[in-house]
């Protein structure tokens, strides 16, 4: 018994992995609530884009000596506008705007990056994330924005809501609809860039879309979806640091992968949904 | 209502010339024309949801989009999220969400008229369905309702009798017959010209321009007709009876 309590407890004796796990549980909460809104609105391209594009900006505070998340913040939520302002010209399709300008804004970040010397390890770890390097400053950081998103999200749900289910009728009833819909942008370029400490550019896009499609799978109705979500963002980012510790694999990698393994498993044993319980059960009750 | 001379596209691409007719209070009129003649554009103009290159909308005797509320808009069914996560109930509440305003709740008035809005189309009972489980005359009821709880007088309706039977397109003409007579004003875009040629004031013909407006029996002359759906149509000669593709 109390070998199982080392076992449990051992991990979180060092402060390292207390603030992982803090910055890590949050993250992923927040995500798994703005995610479910991404992947209703088959956003999961943006989902991805975001980050990438952020690390343009992040490239661009690191010369100038600025705050590297302030700047790709800004990188992610200016990309965001202009996909918004490019595609609504009607001239191009929504996707090939995100395609084209978030591949232009990474490839601005590597262009910078090129040019200095001592780059690799802080750029570096924006990439593939770094938790263990997280301060508690930067879990403050990212408590306090992901209490702000939060905050958005349920004094504007109505509005979101309606935006996200049918923007014509919601424009046609006098909702703000552009504002409302870059707001959400925003929100989702601000959840990828406190992502990114976590799990990094290249795997933020799954705490957005992995836990809010296994809670899609589990739930019917959209709150029970986002707190569901929320459940399984945390579930992962508790089990992927066991992982991580145990077996001294990425932390960011080990996350992402327990998700997708909750996601399977809601794929494969969801009541109703799951394909086990229709190979099961809808042939008996046709028979 | 009053459309002038609209001019309106994308791009380069011209789908409304020089549009022009008018809507009296209280009537039941219906805007008809083949596929892509700008009937769903026109709507859009209306509804302030598209700006038109030229001309301008009249509604209630003033230009510009009427105060929020008065003017009910209802989507082609094939446009609306079936899969998304809400329920019927949902659905009807968000007719009242531009009254309500930003950040607000629906309080206990905006529930009842909802509710109503239910009943009038007989979906009380799928009330707390997700929309995704209800029948295809069913969501086009549930889309109804959200217009009704908008509690407009002046309602655009796309498509509103698409793909269904012939039972439930008589109920939904006969809701539109007691909305006439409370002393709504329906413009109701439809392909389906004997049900517009039978119970309704007014009709527009469009093919990207007005090729008729005033009352069906007018309007639906073989002439007419050819010269907006080409070939597609063919009217027999003896009067009402008219066969589509």
């Amino acid at each position: 018994m109390s070998e199982i309590i080392d076992f449990l407890g051992d991990p979180w004796t060092f402060e390292f992995m207390r603030r992982a796990l803090l910055a890590a549980m949050v993250v992923s909460a927040v995500a798994a609530v703005i995610g479910s809104f991404v992947i209703l609105k088959g956003m999961a391209f943006i989902g991805d884009a975001l980050p990438h594009a952020s690390f343009g900006g992040v490239a661009v505070a690191f010369v100038l000596g600025a705050n590297l998340y302030l700047g790709g913040a800004l990188a992610a939520v200016l990309t965001a506008v202009l996909i918004g302002f490019v595609s609504r010209r009607g001239l191009i399709k929504y996707d090939t705007a995100i395609g084209i300008l978030f591949v232009g804004a990474f490839a601005l970040g590597v262009l910078i990056v090129s040019t200095q010397r001592n780059y690799t390890g802080d750029l570096f770890s924006f990439v593939f994330g770094n938790i263990f390097a997280v301060s508690w400053s930067d879990v403050w950081t990212t408590a306090a924005l992901s209490a702000v998103i939060l905050l958005l999200v349920v004094l504007f749900y109505k509005e979101i809501l309606f935006v996200a289910y049918d923007p014509s009728m919601a424009a046609a009833s006098g909702l703000p609809v552009a504002a409302i819909q870059y707001g959400l942008l925003a929100l989702v370029g601000v959840t990828t860039v406190i992502g990114l400490q976590t799990v990094g550019i290249v795997l933020v896009v799954a705490l957005l879309v992995t836990p809010a499609a296994t809670a899609q799978l589990l739930t019917r109705r959209l709150p029970p979806m986002m707190a569901v979500g929320a459940l399984v963002g945390v579930l992962s980012s508790l089990a992927g640091l066991y992982i991580a510790y145990y077996a001294d694999v990425a932390a960011s990698a080990a996350i992402v992968l327990t998700a997708t393994g909750f996601f399977f498993l809601a794929f494969l044993f969801a009541p109703g949904r799951g394909l086990l319980w229709q190979r099961r059960f809808v042939p008996a009750e046709r028979a | 209502m009053e459309v002038r001379d609209i001019r309106a596209g994308y791009g380069s691409h011209s789908a409304l010339e020089g549009v022009s007719f008018t809507i009296e209070p209280g009537c039941l009129a219906g805007l008809v024309g083949p596929n892509g003649s700008g009937k769903s554009t026109l709507l859009k103009v209306m509804l302030g949801l598209h700006r038109p290159w030229r001309g301008e909308v009249l509604t209630f005797g003033g230009p510009g989009r009427p105060e929020h509320g008065r003017m009910g808009y209802m989507p082609q069914s094939e446009l609306v999220d079936w899969a998304f996560p809400v329920t019927v109930a949902q659905v009807v509440l968000m007719g009242r969400y531009g009254r309500i305003g930003l950040v607000r709740r629906p309080g206990r008035r905006d529930r009842e008229t909802a509710m109503a809005a239910l009943e009038r189309v007989r979906l009380t009972d799928l009330a707390d369905r997700m929309i995704g489980e209800l029948s295809g005359g069913e969501q086009r009821r549930a889309l109804i309702a959200r217009v009704l709880a908008q509690e407009a007088d002046l309602l655009l309706l796309d498509e509103p009798l698409a793909g269904l039977d012939a039972t439930a397109q008589h109920d939904l003409l006969r809701l539109f017959e007691e909305l006439r007579r409370e002393g709504k004003t329906l413009f109701v875009a439809t392909h389906d010209l004997s049900c517009v040629a039978a119970d309704f004031d007014h009709v527009v013909l469009l093919n990207r321009h007005v090729i008729a407006f005033g009352r069906p029996v007018d309007v639906f002359t073989e002439e007419n007709l050819s010269a907006a759906f080409q070939r597609h149509l063919f009217v027999l000669p003896q009067g009402t009876t008219i066969i589509g593709p």
